[in-house]
Parts: C-alpha cells; structure tokens; sequence
C-alpha cells in the first residue's frame, strides 16, 4: 500500500514540472514586456534596458526557464511580483487559507445536500419527488456559477437583506458565497448519488438482505449507500479539485481575498509571476487532492485493498 | 394436490404474477397451483424463463412492484396468506420461516461486508442473540457448512463461487427456516463442486428438518435429493408427481421432450440430439389453449382450443394434458 | 457494414423520440441556430443601437426585455449573442473533436510508445483546472472571438482524446480489424474506414455536452472581462455590465442569465437523450 501511494506521488512530479513548463511558456510567449509591467509607462527606456539586464530578459528561452524552475524547486522561491511589490509565495501564502475554507465548506455543504436528494430520488424513482429532484439537478448543471451568484445576491442580500454580498471573514459573509459555490456540485454530486443507488439497488446481495427480512430502511442505509458510496466519493473528492479553480468566479463576485482573485487580478495586471505561482499552486493541490481520493476508495473498498 | 389431510407446508393457489415492460405485458405466472409437504423435498423443474425464479421470489413477496405485480392468488404458508399480511409481518417470516438461497454466488453477497457479519445480521435478526453469542452461532453455522471458522472475517470476493454459495447456505439456514427455496444453487458452478453443494444441501436438510423447494432446470439433481417433482412450463405447471412416477412414467409431452433431451451416454455415437422442436411462447403473447400445444407434436384441435388443466391421472400423479402420454383414452402411446 | 449503421440510426432515433426532454432540447436549439442565422430579421433593434432617451428602462411593450445603461435593446442584444454562443460552441468543440479525436486515435491505435507519451501529456493538461487553463490561454491569446474559441477549444481536447482512445482500443481488438490487416489495408485506411465509423455514438454524445460547456465557459470569460470585448454582445459580457446594476435593474442580470441557462439546459437534454437512445443498455 504504502509502495503504491509513492509510486503514485513520483508519478505526480513530472506532472507538475510539466505545467511549471507549460505555463512558463505561455507567459513567455505572451505579447507584453516585463520590464514595462514592473515599472510602469513613466521610466526612461535606460531604467528598463537596465532592468531587463539585471533580471536576465534578455537570455534565450531555455535558460530563462532553467532559472525559473531551479529557483522554484531548489529554493523555494517562486519569484517576485513587481506590480505587488512582495514575493509571490507571500501573496499566495496570504489568500491560500481563504480559498481553502471556500472550497472546503462548498464541499461539505454540497455533500451534505448533494447525497439526501440523490438517495431519496432513488428510492422514490418515478415519483413526483425524484422528477422535482432531477429537475433541480439539471438546472443546477445548466445554471452559470457567475448567474447563480448574481441572483443569490439579489435575493438574499439585495431584497431580504439577510446575508452581505462581500468579504468572507464572518460567519454571515461566507453564507452566501458558499451556497453559490456548492450549486452546480449539490447537482452533480445528487445526479451521480442517484444512479450509484439506482444501480446498488438492484443488485442481488440487495435482495438477499431484504430476503433476510432485513427492514427496508436498514438495506438502503446499511447495504446499499455503503456500496454506492465508492463512486460517490471519487466524484466528492473531484468536486473539491474543481471548485478549487472554480472558487475564481466566486470570489469575483462576492470580493473575496483568495487565490482565484489574486489570479484575476494578476492576469490584469499582467503579473506573470503570481500568474505562475498562483496556477503552479492550484494544480498541485488539485493532483494532490485526485490522488488522495484514489488512495482513500483503495482503502474503503475491500476488494481493492484486501488481497 | 398430494396428500389431503395434512395442511401443507406452503400452498400456493392459482398464482399470477406479470411484469409491465415496454414490450408489453410479461406473464411471468399464470394460475400456478403447487404445495409442499412439511418435511420433504420438492423438486421445482422448468427451462430458463418459465418462471420458477419469479414463482420463488413471489412467496417470499419480493418481486419488484414496478413493474412486477401479482395479479391473483393466494399463497398460504401454514395456512396464513403472505400475500394479505403487512409488511412488518412478511420481515418477520423472510429468513426465519422461509429463506431463500440464490443463484449467483458471484452476487448475492454483499462485496463490503465480512462474511460471519452477513450471517450474524440474519441471527440478530430473528433472535434475541448479540454480539458473542451471534458471533458464535454464525461459527457454528460456516463450521456446518464446511468453512473454517477463521475465515469469518473475510470478505466474499476472496471465496471461490462454490464456497460463496455455501456461505449462502449457511446464512439461509442459520435461523431453522421450515422452508428453504433453493434457485438453482448450482447452475452457476462448476460440476464438479455442484455435487458438493447438493450433497451439503441435502444433508443440511435433514439435520435442520427443513422443507426443501429446490428449483433447477437439472432432472439429475433433482432425482437426487428431492421427493416429488412439479414440471413448469410457460408460468404454470404441466406435470407433478412423486419422483418414481414421474421419472418412471412421465405423461406429459413436454416432460418426455426434457427426458428424451438429456443425452444418453450409451447412445450410438453421430446419432442426433434430441430436441424439443420450437421455443417457448413469448410470455407477452401466450397461445390461447395449452401452452404448449404450438410444440407438441401430438397437440389436437381442442389443445389449441382450450387449456385443459390439472388432472389427476393416477393416484398422486396429476398432468395438464388431454392426452398424457402412456395413458388409455389418449391416443398417444409410449 | 453500411446496412447496419442505417439500422442504428433509425433505432437510435425512434429511441430519441419517446424521450421528451430530449425533443424539448432539439427544439430549441432549432430556435437558437434560426435565430442566430437570421438575427438581422428577427431582433427589432440592432445591438449597438443606442437611445439615450431609453436608457436602463425595465420591460415595457417597446422593449420586450429593457434596455441596458447604454439604452441598447436587451432583446437584440441576446438574439445577436445567440449567434456569438453558438459561434463559439461549434467551433471550439470542432477544435477539441479533431485534435483531441486525432490524439486518441492515434495513442489508441499505435499503442506503446506513442500512446504513452500523448496521453502524458493528456494528463498534465488534465492537472490544471479546466476553467483555470481556460482563463489563463485566454489571458495570454487576448481579447477577441477567435481567441476565446481556440482558448476554449483547447481546455476539452483532452476529455474527446480520452474518449476516443477508449473506443480505439475496444474496436482494435475485435477481428474484422485483424482481417482488415491481412487484406493488406494501411493504417490510414483501416483508421479512417472501420475504426472511425464505429467510435460515432460515444463523439456525438460529449460533442453535444462539450457545446454545452464551450457556451458556458465563453461566458464566464466574457463575464471575467477576457474573451469578447464590448459592444459586440455576449451573455456573459452582458451580465459582467449588469452588475454594477443589480439593485436596480435587476432584469438586466436576469434575462442573459436565462439565455445562458436555457441554452445549456436544452443541449444537456438532448446530449443525455443521445446518450440514453445510443446505448440501450444505460438504466436511467
């Protein structure tokens, strides 16, 4: 087990240096001066010709990129962003927790509400409920996050006044951002909770246990949702990937300091080095976060993890 | 049917179950007449699709209800109807009166529990037992069955399909059902370990004193271990006796066709297999006389006509025939 | 091997027909693409149109939908947007379909090395976060309709390189293909005329979902300021202007919004029913 989850964690190391590539290369490519960024329009072209010198702009792609990544991998040190005037790993060090807690709490909350609805939609299939809940489901799939922000903030905070529509630091601020985060993954996480069940519940060990004489509640709580589980939580675990690069929308609108605001701005700003960072940080806690689902389902799932 | 005094164990009356697909309407069963004698084995026979499984699954009232319905009937398991009784009722007889041991071994386990857990659920269940003691009787139970107690604490996916099904038959018995229904508990096996299992099923039988309801589409097996034989044909039968009767003299076309089509070692070798010419009626669209006169190769105009219904031919030997074979006042001889 | 796609299709469509949602889907996207096409007769103004008497009016009988704070016909503007959104899905599910369809073919069918190697790549694309790559391709491209269809274009390539590897393999392996071999056909042909034909169903069904998602993202990029720039209409642009409006003009974040929605929701209908009518051995 232990062999399995290194094996994969080494795997995951090209990956990244892959993306640290890859997005260097975008950047490196992409139209815009550096040197005029940091500065600014109002300096002479000695001041920029100079700085270009000293940050080595001027040296071929391969060794620009040599020195990103060495310095990167080897120091730690992400670069420094010239617009914010601060390092890029302070910046991200900043607003990392914030977007952590979002996504974290849209996760529970989604799951929370997300698994009831797809396990009653199962149970009642063809009922009124389960059109109403799959109804529900797909208008959460097809609604827009940036709409359903909009419209919860209209409701809620323009009309009833009962939640703010910015910041994120009390109790009643992260309401709102929160439930428009968890929309499209309440609807994704109860569409896939139902079929799971659908497909549990007609297997034959369900009919052995109702053979038992088993009460019907105890064979969809204690035999059936543990099986369907398995998928449900690849797909939980996958959300919390997701609404990780997702929160960018949210935060946008309701102002909240994280990461995915950070990245916005920055790509404004043309900020390449907290652009890199900040998408550098991103992936790996997504990578991170897939494998530890995988690892998590080998170990719920007997016949993965019992040889 | 059989033997009039005694109440019989289970007695099922003009049984009609059918299932609303989008092909039209399945009858699964239609107006099934059988009973079972407390303490013997009865051997229920029929092809792939006659209906036994749905029959089984009728008396214990688990048949899916869209799009499964029993349309008429009653089915009286010592003499109280399952069909009007609640449901809290029905818990309460499923696995401790009657219990059911299925055919996919590869299936009815259920993949995330450990075994001795999956049979210590049936005995707290239906006893007063807990914990220690639960745990010691489902033991007992994999010892009967011919488990190792230490492997309790497996999980099915590391059990071969022979051993899982006798981990299905220690969960079935663990609560001394005066019924047990076997589906086909060996098709889904190997021959070699089917002799195992029936040999086990047998001797379990009688240990525990259960009344056996042994469905197969295997003539062989059932002349092993059962009694008496009922012959299912298109969702309702169409021969039942005891097994030296019906095995020695079988009256009924179709049951000539099964015996006839089980091949015969000592049989010329490039001679043909015999066949019952033609398949079974599509349960949407069931011919209006005898089911299975479109086959029969001595079927007459009434056959088509009208079904003719259970008689009884000799005494404890009843046939849904006008002209069982073998028979004076029909035309057909052996 | 004709015959039996004829069959199929017409199987497939009897199946697709009993399924209403499906129908509903099918319908309105007829609607969107006959909007879209004909967006100079049917919208009763054009988008730029401004009347600066009209400014942020709310519905009324000469504006159906309002106007917006340039006093330009909402209406209009999201008849004209329809042919931007469709633009956009057809065209960045294009790119997706062929360079992600050549990808996995290729791994699929050549095994190895190669297949190692692509589908490598595949998953470090697959690492970042769609909507992240997105935004970020978009950034460094620029503004633009162009851009916005290859950035978006770009995020789905590895999903349809993923799907069409799977379907490859399964068919590589059956006999005709060997048969096929030992006729003597080349690569490019077996390819093109056995595999292809038979990877359809599974490409269809995600080319409809990836249209699906390509209109959603290109309005949340117009939305975050990248992609189509004002005043040329796009849903997404249109509810990014609206906010500052909400309190007031509320109807201005909810018609573009609906437009969205209904334009999704009508594609996922129809993408889910192709999906159902193609593989009948899907339980709903």
């Amino acid at each position: 087990m232990l062999k399995y989850v290194i094996r994969r964690i080494l795997q995951l190391i090209p990956v990244f240096l892959s993306v640290m590539v890859i997005i260097f290369t975008i950047l490196y490519f992409t139209p815009g001066d550096p040197a005029r960024i940091a500065l600014g329009q109002e300096v002479t072209q000695e001041a920029i010709d100079a700085f270009r010198a000293e940050q080595g702009l001027d040296d071929p792609y391969i060794v620009q990129l040599g020195r990103y990544l060495y310095k990167a991998i080897f120091q730690g040190d992400l670069g420094y962003s010239y617009v914010m005037k601060s390092s890029v790993s302070s910046e991200l060090a900043n607003r990392i927790p914030t977007t952590i807690k979002l996504a974290f709490w849209s996760v529970v909350f989604s799951t929370l509400v997300g698994i009831p609805m797809g396990v009653i939609s199962a149970i009642k299939q063809y009922s009124l409920l389960d059109s109403f809940v799959t109804l529900i489901t797909l208008l959460g799939v097809s609604m827009p996050t940036f709409w359903f922000g909009l419209l919860v903030i209209l409701a809620f905070s323009v009309h009833l006044g009962w939640f703010p529509s910015m910041g994120f630091s009390t109790v009643s601020e992260m309401v709102l951002p929160i439930l428009t985060l968890s929309g499209s993954s309440i609807a994704i996480i109860a569409r896939i909770t139902r079929s799971s069940m659908l497909e549990v519940i007609r297997s034959d060990y369900i009919r052995t246990a109702r053979a038992k004489g088993q009460k019907e509640r105890v064979v969809i709580f204690r035999h059936a949702l543990p099986n369907a589980m398995i998928p449900i939580m690849t797909i939980i675990g996958m959300q919390f990937g997701m609404l990780l690069g997702g929160s960018i929308i949210t935060e946008a609108i309701f102002s909240i300091s994280g990461v995915g605001r950070l990245m916005l701005e920055a790509i404004n700003m043309r900020d390449y080095p907290i652009i890199q960072g900040g998408v550098l940080f991103i992936s790996i806690a997504f990578s991170l976060i897939n494998l530890v689902v995988d690892i998590l389902y080998a170990f719920v799932d007997p016949r993965i993890h019992v040889k | 049917m059989a033997d009039k005094s005694a109440t019989p164990l289970l007695d099922i009356r003009n049984l009609s179950v059918q299932f609303n697909t989008d092909s039209g309407v399945v009858h699964a069963v239609n107006n099934l007449n059988l009973s079972l004698q407390k303490g013997k084995a009865l051997g229920f026979v029929g092809e792939t699709g006659a209906g036994k499984t749905t029959t089984a699954l009728a008396v214990l009232h688990l048949i899916q209800s869209p799009p499964g319905k029993i349309t008429s009937g009653e089915i009286l398991f010592d003499g109280q109807d399952i069909l009007k009784m609640t449901e809290s009722e029905r818990q309460d007889i499923r696995g401790d009166k009657i219990a059911m041991i299925f055919q996919d071994p590869m299936t009815s386990l259920n993949p995330i529990m450990t075994v001795e857990e999956q049979i210590v659920e049936m005995i707290s269940l239906h006893s007063d037992m807990k914990g220690e003691t639960a745990l010691k009787r489902a033991h007992d139970m994999l010892n009967l069955v011919g488990i190792r107690p230490e492997r309790g604490k497996e999980f099915p996916h590391q059990f071969s399909g022979g051993m899982r099904q006798r981990v299905g038959i220690a969960i079935a018995l663990a609560c001394r059902p005066s019924l047990l229904i076997a589906d086909e508990p060996t098709t889904a096996l190997d021959v070699t370990i089917q002799a195992q299992v029936i040999d086990l099923i047998k001797s379990l039988q009688e240990k525990v004193n259960t009344s056996l309801l042994l469905i197969t589409h295997d003539l062989g097996i059932v002349a092993e271990i059962c009694d008496d034989v009922a012959i299912m044909y298109a969702g309702h039968l169409v021969e039942y006796s005891d097994i030296r009767q019906l095995y020695g003299h079988p009256m009924h076309p179709y049951t000539q066709g099964l015996f006839n089509a089980v091949p015969n070692l000592n049989s010329e070798p490039g001679g043909r297999l015999a066949v019952i010419q033609g398949l079974m009626p599509d349960p949407t669209d069931l011919p209006k006389g005898c089911s299975f006169s479109p086959r029969c190769p001595y079927a007459k105009e009434i056959c088509h006509e009208k079904p003719c219904g259970m008689v009884e031919y000799a005494p404890n030997h009843f046939v849904d025939c006008y002209f069982p074979l073998g028979v004076k006042g029909g035309q057909n001889h052996e | 091997m004709a015959a039996k796609s004829n069959s199929l299709w017409k199987y497939t469509l009897i199946r697709l027909r009993r399924n209403y949602l499906a129908i509903f889907g099918f319908v309105v996207l007829l609607i969107l693409i006959f909007v879209a096409i004909f967006a100079e007769q049917v919208a009763p103004f054009g988008y730029a149109e401004q009347d600066y008497m009209m400014i942020r009016k709310p519905p009324s009988e000469a504006h159906l939908l309002g106007t917006d704070e340039f006093g330009r016909d909402i209406l209009s503007r999201l008849i004209f947007g329809s042919r931007v959104s469709l633009q956009v899905g057809l065209v960045a599910v294009s790119i997706s379909l062929f360079a992600g369809g050549a990808i996995g073919a290729i791994a699929g069918y050549y095994g190895g090395r190669i297949d190692n190697i692509l589908m490598r790549i595949m998953d470090v694309q697959l690492a970042i976060p769609t909507i992240l790559l997105a935004i970020v391709i978009s950034a460094a491209l620029g503004p633009g309709l162009f851009n916005l269809m290859v950035a978006v274009g770009i995020t789905s390539i590895p999903r349809f390189a993923r799907l069409m590897r799977a379907s490859v393999l399964s068919i590589k392996g059956m006999e005709f293909i060997e048969a096929a071999r030992a006729m003597g056909a080349s690569h490019t042909r077996i390819i093109l005329m056995y595999i292809l034909p038979n990877c359809m169903a599974p490409l269809i069904v995600q080319s409809t979902l990836s249209v699906a998602n390509a209109i959603l993202f290109a309005a949340t990029l117009s939305f975050l300021g990248l992609g189509i720039q004002p005043p040329f209409p796009e849903w997404g642009g249109m509810l990014s202007a609206a906010r500052p409006y909400l309190r007031n003009s509320a109807y201005m974040s909810i018609f573009p919004g609906l437009a969205i929605m209904i334009t999704i929701l009508a594609l996922n209908f129809l993408g889910d029913g192709l999906r159902d009518a193609l593989d009948p051995k899907q339980k709903r």
